[in-house]
C-alpha cells in the first residue's frame, strides 16, 4: 500500500466489472470478439469498429513508462501533502497507455522504458486503485 | 472567388476587445461579458442592435449561451455553445463564418469572461463530472500543469528537447510582454531565470506556466455587406478548421496535438502554406503547448521545435515566425484559464497594424491564430484560424 491518496471510484455500468476485479487484484480489460481490438478505458462498444460484443480477460500487469512527471506542487490538499509523487502513462504489454502512478520507489529512479508491474491500494470500498512499482 | 461552402473571404472580423483588467473583483463574470461585448461592437461600429448570433462556451453563467443572450438583450436567430475549453472561441470564428456563408445570421458575437484570479464565478465543467475517463485519470493526482508535463517529458524524450529550449519560448514571450501596458508579467526574463523557477510538476517550472488572471474578450464577426458598410477596417478570414484529439482508445501519441489535423484543413481552405504566414498567436498555456504546435502547424519539422525557438525565431521583430506579442498567456493574460480569445485578438491588432510599435510585424499581411483547449496529455479541441490584412 502507497501513502498516495485513494479515493475509491465513481463506477458506472461500463467500468463496474474492471472495479470488481480490482477486489481480486486482477488488472482486466475489455477486447473486441469482433476485430480483436483490445480496448481502455471500459465501454460499451469496440472505438475501432463499433461492435458491442466485448469481452473481459485478465492483463498480465505488466508494461513499461511511456512518460511521467515528478509532482512538486500539487493544488489539492491531499495531493499537495504528498509531493513530490510520480504521475506516469504505463503501457501495458497489451497495447494500452494508462494514467497511473509509480509507486514504493525513489522518483529519481523512474525514467521512460522502465518496466513496471501492478501493485494495488486498497479503497476500503470493495476496490483497488491500480498503481504501478519497478520491476 | 471562393470555393463552394468555403469560408474563404466570406466573412470578416469586424470588432474585437480585449478588457484590460487581470484583476477584476469588482464586476460580475456577466458584467464582463457585457463589457466586452459592447467594446468589440464600438469597435466595428455597431450596436447590440445589430448583433443576430451569439456564441459563448463553458465560462458562461446560469443557462450558458442562453442567460447571457437574455441578460445582454440580443435578439438572436443563430446560437452555439460549442465547449472545447480555451480554443472554444476560435471555433466559434470558424463556426460564425459558416453561419454566415449560409445565410444564417449577418452580425454574429463572440465572446469570453472569467474571473479565476479574485473568485467568484468559475467556468463550468459540472458536465464532466460523469465522463468515461473520470476515475481513470482523476484518481492518480493528475493537475493541469502535470498533464502538460508528462507530453513535455516524452517529447524531451523523442527528439532531445530541453528545458532551456522551453524557457526560450518564455523569453520571447516576456519580451514582448514588456510592451503591454495591461499585462500581468512585464518584466523580461532570461533562460535561467525560468530555469531557476520552482519546479511544479518535472520538467515544468513555475516560468514554463501561464498566467492566471480574471478578464475577458469579444469579437464580432460579419458577412461581406455588413462589412462593406462599416469604417473599421474589417479582416476577412482566410481559412479556419478544428479537430478532436483523445486519448485514441489508450494508445495516446504526446508528442503532437490536434493541429496536425486542423492546420492542413485551415491552410487548404486559405489556399496558403506555413512559409505566407507573417504572425501567429499560438496557445501558450504552457511552453511545451506552443512547441509542440508550431511542429504541428508546420512552421518547422516535428522535433525541431527546440532548436526553432532557441534561435530566436519567435521574437518580433526580427524572428522569422513573430509569435504572440502582447505577451500571450505566458505574461499577458489568461482569461478565466481560457487563452483562444486574446490570441485572436493580438492576430487581429497586428493585421490592422495596431499592435504596438515595438512588436509590430512590419507589412503583416497574413496572420494565423490557434488554440488548444483541454489537456495535451488527454483530449483536446485544437481550432486554427488564418485571417489576411485585406482579401
Amino acid at each position: 500500500m502507497s501513502d498516495l491518496p485513494t479515493k475509491p471510484p465513481r463506477t458506472n455500468e461500463d467500468s463496474a466489472p474492471f472495479w470488481a476485479a480490482t477486489a481480486e487484484g486482477r488488472l482486466t480489460l475489455q477486447r473486441c470478439a469482433a476485430c480483436d481490438t483490445v480496448i481502455w478505458w471500459p465501454r460499451s462498444l469496440c472505438p475501432e469498429c463499433s461492435s458491442f460484443d466485448l469481452e473481459w480477460f485478465d492483463a498480465t500487469g505488466e508494461g513499461s513508462v511511456y512518460s511521467y512527471t515528478v509532482v512538486h506542487h500539487s493544488p489539492g490538499r491531499r495531493w499537495g501533502a504528498v509531493t513530490p509523487y510520480v504521475l506516469a502513462y504505463v503501457e501495458l504489454d497489451e497495447g494500452p497507455r494508462l494514467m497511473t502512478n509509480i509507486v514504493d520507489c525513489d522518483p529519481a529512479a523512474v525514467a521512460i522504458d522502465t518496466r513496471v508491474r501492478v501493485v494495488w491500494d486498497d479503497t476500503g470500498e470493495g476496490n483497488a486503485l491500480p498503481r504501478f512499482t519497478p520491476i | 472567388m471562393s470555393a463552394a461552402g468555403s469560408s474563404r473571404g466570406a466573412a470578416f472580423i469586424a470588432g474585437v476587445y480585449e478588457h484590460p483588467g487581470r484583476k477584476i473583483p469588482d464586476q460580475s463574470l456577466m458584467e464582463i461579458h457585457a463589457r466586452v461585448c459592447v467594446g468589440a461592437l464600438n469597435d466595428a461600429g455597431l450596436s447590440m442592435g445589430d448583433v443576430d448570433a451569439y456564441f459563448s462556451a463553458g465560462d458562461s453563467p446560469g443557462f450558458g449561451t442562453l442567460s447571457m443572450i437574455d441578460y445582454l438583450g440580443i435578439s438572436a436567430t443563430y446560437i452555439d455553445s460549442t465547449e472545447m475549453g480555451g480554443s472554444s472561441y476560435i471555433a466559434h470564428v470558424n463556426h460564425a463564418a459558416a453561419a454566415i456563408v449560409a445565410g444564417k445570421c449577418r452580425v454574429a458575437l463572440v465572446s469570453l469572461a472569467g474571473k479565476p484570479r479574485t473568485g467568484g464565478a468559475q467556468p463550468g465543467g459540472a458536465g464532466r463530472a460523469g465522463g468515461p475517463e473520470i476515475d481513470f485519470e482523476g484518481l492518480f493526482g493528475s493537475t493541469v500543469v502535470a498533464a502538460y508535463a508528462l507530453a513535455a517529458r516524452r517529447h524531451m524524450h523523442e527528439f532531445g528537447t530541453t528545458s532551456e529550449q522551453l524557457a526560450a519560448i518564455k523569453v520571447a514571450a516576456s519580451t514582448h510582454a514588456q510592451h503591454n501596458p495591461n499585462a500581468l508579467l512585464r518584466d523580461v526574463v532570461t533562460v535561467e531565470e525560468v530555469l531557476d523557477s520552482p519546479m511544479i510538476a518535472d520538467p515544468l517550472h513555475r516560468l514554463d506556466c501561464c498566467v492566471i488572471t480574471d478578464g475577458g474578450g469579444a469579437v464580432v464577426v460579419v458577412g461581406p455587406e455588413v462589412a462593406a458598410d462599416l469604417d473599421r477596417h474589417c479582416v476577412p478570414i482566410l481559412g479556419a478548421a478544428e479537430a478532436p484529439k483523445g486519448t485514441a482508445n489508450g494508445r495516446i501519441d504526446l508528442t503532437h496535438t490536434g493541429a496536425v489535423w486542423s492546420g492542413p484543413a485551415a491552410f487548404a481552405e486559405a489556399g496558403l502554406t506555413p512559409a505566407d504566414v507573417d504572425y501567429v498567436s499560438i496557445y501558450d498555456s504552457f511552453t511545451i503547448t506552443v512547441l509542440e504546435t508550431i511542429e504541428d502547424l508546420g512552421f518547422c519539422d516535428k522535433g525541431r521545435g527546440g532548436p526553432f525557438v532557441a534561435d530566436g525565431n519567435l521574437q518580433s521583430p526580427g524572428g522569422a515566425l513573430p509569435f504572440n506579442t502582447d505577451g500571450g498567456g505566458l505574461c499577458s493574460n489568461h482569461p478565466g484559464n481560457r487563452g483562444g480569445m486574446t490570441k485572436i485578438l493580438e492576430a487581429v491588432r497586428q493585421l490592422r497594424g495596431e499592435a504596438h510599435e515595438a512588436v509590430q510585424v512590419p507589412d503583416c499581411e497574413i496572420a494565423l491564430a490557434h488554440g488548444t483547449g483541454g489537456s495535451l496529455a488527454a483530449r483536446m479541441g485544437s481550432a486554427t484560424l488564418i485571417m489576411g490584412r485585406e482579401l
